[in-house]
């Protein structure tokens, strides 16, 4: 009997405390952010697709055409090709095609390359209607953003 | 309650838990055969998900199988990755320095309170209590803020390398770091006042589920399951790995063997892991967080090797037979969740279908990671 | 021609209660999903009108314009009836209720009783929609719903009956005027009739949130069980009629909960009585409803007959006989 009483008295002040728990949280100021209203700055390592990177000094990319982040690439997910052209040392990219559609994000690619030619982009607004849309020339994605 | 009628022959019917389904977390389908309220047997039918990790494991090389274990159990990625480095750095032989064992150890830990925080969410979910839910993502974010300024990742991490990590860390996480731990140390004796100590909650929870230590041991359930049920079996404490055997740490273990008693397990389990990454970061040496000598194509010695770690939901194996060559010959996931899923048939047995489902929840599944 | 004034008190009371109940039903709604949003920090609705005051407009024609699909081989009269047999009964339970001294549709002597009559035939339109629907999993929720309402009939009658018997009548209008002039003539707080009177309130508002079928007892819709609830087959305004027959069922209780325990239209310092008190304080009622419907998760439909039949009948009846042994003797 006295067992029922304290159950009956000590699971109503439970119920009670829980009630004073979620009201308290009533009146405190939301934590949510209104995007698109308003966006959060991205952090510097956060993993966007890859892209070229600008060298300073010659103001084209840096890379050699190795073959390296290809080869590396667990989903085949890149194409690199080049062509050797006169009196410049060792191949010249021509083009360098990145199928976002199959990506994991993985970074096997830009930890593989020597030369430091790739990293991670900040794009995440990526909403699009068409396949094509996905199969990135990030040659010419360079040669745009200049 | 009334008790069977056994004289008369079992009017039977068949229910579907389907594939989609809320209360199953992700794409499981339970078979189950009820008279009337009561389950007589439950089946589970899997393979929704099955992606073939093992065989891809086959025909990718040693490192280009990494972003692989982050995708099968995504909740604690890190954990998985850990697993299947530390095997195949056993199998070539390659020393990890020290302050990557660290890093590694934090950011798991990390991984692991995350994981704990949404399970505990989803579980209130489905008993009907929608606002616990919402809190832990707003304390989820914090981890997943942290953890995105060292990896890069929100969810599939894929950190981890041969030989170390794959970036450093700065004072800007070590202080996010102590400044979280302290904040949920704060908001834990909310959680335990607003969902463990409420009524409602504890006539739904107290003796539901009973999950027996023999049932335990025949299945082969570990994790936060067996610990529910009495048995004191972590594999950070008895087959250690990395720096634990350096860290101070309980392992918590409850008798009851009900679905409270896994709740709590897991509850304290959270307050652990931060007890560690406290640990951790007062003794993180200096150093390198990469081995030197790593070779880039990766061609262990011919073999077979095993290593377990304990991930949030037990004790995940991986198991590589390496012939020489730069993929791997045969490549074995031993996934916890699969282990503790086949007792939910014999668990169920005679059971109302609401407490069966309570039972499902408390025993954690991520069937991706069933699936593989 | 001559037209007698009561006709025209009567339709514009009609029209008044139509369109406070209707309002009420919609922006509910609204203030449902604003208050759980901020209970879980987020803000809810804001983007159609300003704080999202739209909504509801547009969700109601949104329900609107969707196809009102009745399946082959339902029993077409009981699936048509039976969301008007949930709507009217509480629209009905309106004439009754007194808003303020000045403002009520029909002073019925018998009010209480007649309100708790209508109450029950809402059971009824439920059982019968799920009987109409012709499906298996419709008719074994809308069962536990029936038997989870009369189990919970009982204490809240129970604690009515011992109210009736402070009050000596059951007229509405009457009951509050016994309760004016400051909060502590109100009958929560009325222990020279009997010592348990706030737990007799606490005992009536958790039967109105089981008559309502709402939260931690709403076994009847619940979302991650596997019946998927009473109205499977209903879509489009079907549901919607549904939907706001139960909002203008909370909005009963917590009406009848104000006027039987808190003073209905008083003052809580007896100054300015008036009909603003009796909705600020039917609309905390209403807070409090929904409040409680995102704190806590639900009981097991055991669980929910074992606090009525071994909890919440014990304890009204002792305050039955508590109250009865008081009238007696003081």
């Amino acid at each position: 009997m006295i067992d029922y009483l304290r159950e009956i008295i000590s699971g109503t002040w439970s119920l009670f405390v829980g009630l004073g728990i979620t009201i308290k949280y009533f009146f405190q100021p939301v934590v949510t952010v209104q995007y698109p209203h308003e966006t959060l700055p991205m952090t510097p390592r956060f993993r966007g697709h890859i892209e070229l990177v600008k060298d300073a000094e010659t103001g084209e990319t840096r890379c050699i055409v190795c073959g390296m982040c290809q080869k590396a690439c667990p989903s085949n997910c890149i194409t690199v090709n080049g062509e050797k052209r006169e009196g410049v040392k060792g191949k010249v990219l021509t083009e360098y095609i990145l199928d976002f559609t199959k990506c994991s994000l993985c970074g096997l690619c830009v930890e593989s390359c020597t030369p430091s030619a790739i990293t991670f982009s900040k794009d995440y607004n990526l909403a699009g209607v068409k396949k094509e849309a996905y199969i990135f020339d990030l040659k010419k994605r360079l040669e745009a953003k200049n | 309650m009334s008790a069977f009628a056994e004289s008369e022959a079992k009017e039977t019917f068949v229910l579907n838990l389907g594939p989609q389904h809320p209360a199953t977390h992700g794409v499981l389908r339970v078979k189950l055969t009820m008279d009337g309220e009561y389950i007589v047997e439950a089946e589970p039918v899997l393979g929704y998900i099955h992606r073939m990790h093992e065989k891809m494991g086959e025909n990718r090389t040693w490192a280009q199988f990494l972003p692989n274990t982050g995708r099968m159990d995504y909740l604690h990625a890190l954990a998985f990755n850990h697993g299947y480095v530390s095997v195949v750095e056993r199998a070539a032989g390659i020393e990890v320095p020290e302050r990557a064992e660290y890093l590694r150890v934090i950011t798991s830990e990390l991984n692991r309170v995350s994981s704990h925080l949404l399970w505990f969410g989803a579980f209130i979910l489905d008993l009907g209590g929608f606002s616990p839910l919402l809190y832990v993502f707003d304390d989820r974010e914090h981890i997943l803020d942290l953890l995105e300024s060292v990896t890069g990742s929100r969810l599939t991490y894929c950190y981890f390398r041969f030989g170390g990590v794959y970036n450093d860390i700065d004072g800007d996480f070590v202080a996010g770091a102590r400044a979280f731990i302290k904040r949920l140390r704060g908001r834990m004796p909310m959680y335990h006042n607003l969902v463990t100590k409420n009524i409602i909650l504890m006539k739904r929870l107290q003796e539901v589920g009973p999950i027996s230590a023999e049932m335990c041991r025949k299945y082969g359930a570990t994790g936060p399951v067996c610990r529910g049920s009495g048995i004191n079996f972590d594999v950070r404490k008895h087959e250690p790995y990395s720096i634990y055997p350096e860290m101070d740490f309980d392992v918590p273990v409850y008798e009851q063997c009900d679905s409270m008693a896994r709740y709590m397990v897991r509850m304290d389990e959270i307050e652990q892991s931060l007890r560690i990454v406290e640990q951790a970061l007062d003794k993180m040496p200096e150093g390198p967080v990469m081995a030197e000598k790593v070779p880039k194509v990766l061609k262990p010695t011919k073999g077979d090797y095993y290593h377990a770690v304990e991930t949030a939901r037990g004790s995940f194996g991986v198991r590589v037979v390496s012939d020489g060559s730069n993929t791997p010959y045969r490549l074995k996931l031993r996934s916890p969740t699969y282990s503790n899923l086949s007792l939910y048939g014999e668990a169920c047995r005679g059971m109302l279908l609401p407490d069966a489902l309570a039972l499902m929840g408390s025993l954690d599944l991520v069937i991706p990671e069933i699936d593989r | 021609m001559y037209v007698d004034p009561e006709i025209i008190r009567l339709l514009a009371f009609l029209i008044g209660v139509i369109a406070f109940a209707a309002l009420n039903a919609a922006y509910l709604v609204w203030l449902e999903r604003k208050e759980a949003a901020h209970i879980q920090r987020r803000i809810g609705p804001k983007e159609v009108g300003p704080f999202g005051l739209f909504q509801p407009l547009v969700d109601g024609i949104k329900l609107m314009t969707k196809q009102l699909i009745v399946p082959a081989g339902v029993d077409p009269v009981l699936f048509k009836i039976a969301p008007i047999l949930v709507m009217v009964p509480a629209i009905m339970s309106f004439v009754t209720i007194p808003f303020s001294d000045t403002l009520v549709a029909r002073n019925l002597d018998i009010g209480l009783l007649a309100i708790f009559a209508f109450a029950s035939v809402n059971v009824l339109g439920l059982l019968l929609g799920a009987w109409g629907s012709r499906n298996k999993y419709a008719v074994i929720s809308a069962a536990r719903v029936v038997s989870q309402n009369v189990a919970y009939e009982i204490p809240m009658l129970v604690t009515v009956v011992t109210l009736v018997m402070i009050s000596g009548t059951m007229n509405l209008s009457k009951i509050v005027g016994l309760q004016m002039g400051g909060f502590w003539h109100w009958n929560i707080f009325n222990f020279s009739a009997s010592p348990l009177m706030p737990v007799a309130f606490l005992i009536f508002f958790v039967c109105m949130l089981a008559e309502t079928n709402r939260a931690p007892f709403d076994m009847a819709e619940a979302e991650s069980e596997l019946i998927a609830g009473a109205f499977t087959e209903y879509s489009g305004m079907g549901f919607g009629v549904f939907f706001m027959g139960e909002y203008a069922n909370i909005v009963i209780g917590a009406s009848v909960a104000t006027i039987l325990f808190l003073g209905g239209w008083d003052c809580p310092f007896g100054l300015f009585p008036g009909v603003h008190w009796f909705l600020i304080k039917m609309y905390f009622l209403i807070f409090t409803v929904i409040w409680i419907r995102w704190t806590y998760p639900r009981t097991t439909f055991y669980g929910l007959l074992n606090l009525s039949w071994k909890i919440l009948i014990p304890i009204s009846f002792v305050n039955l006989i508590l109250t009865s042994a008081m009238l007696k003797v003081f």
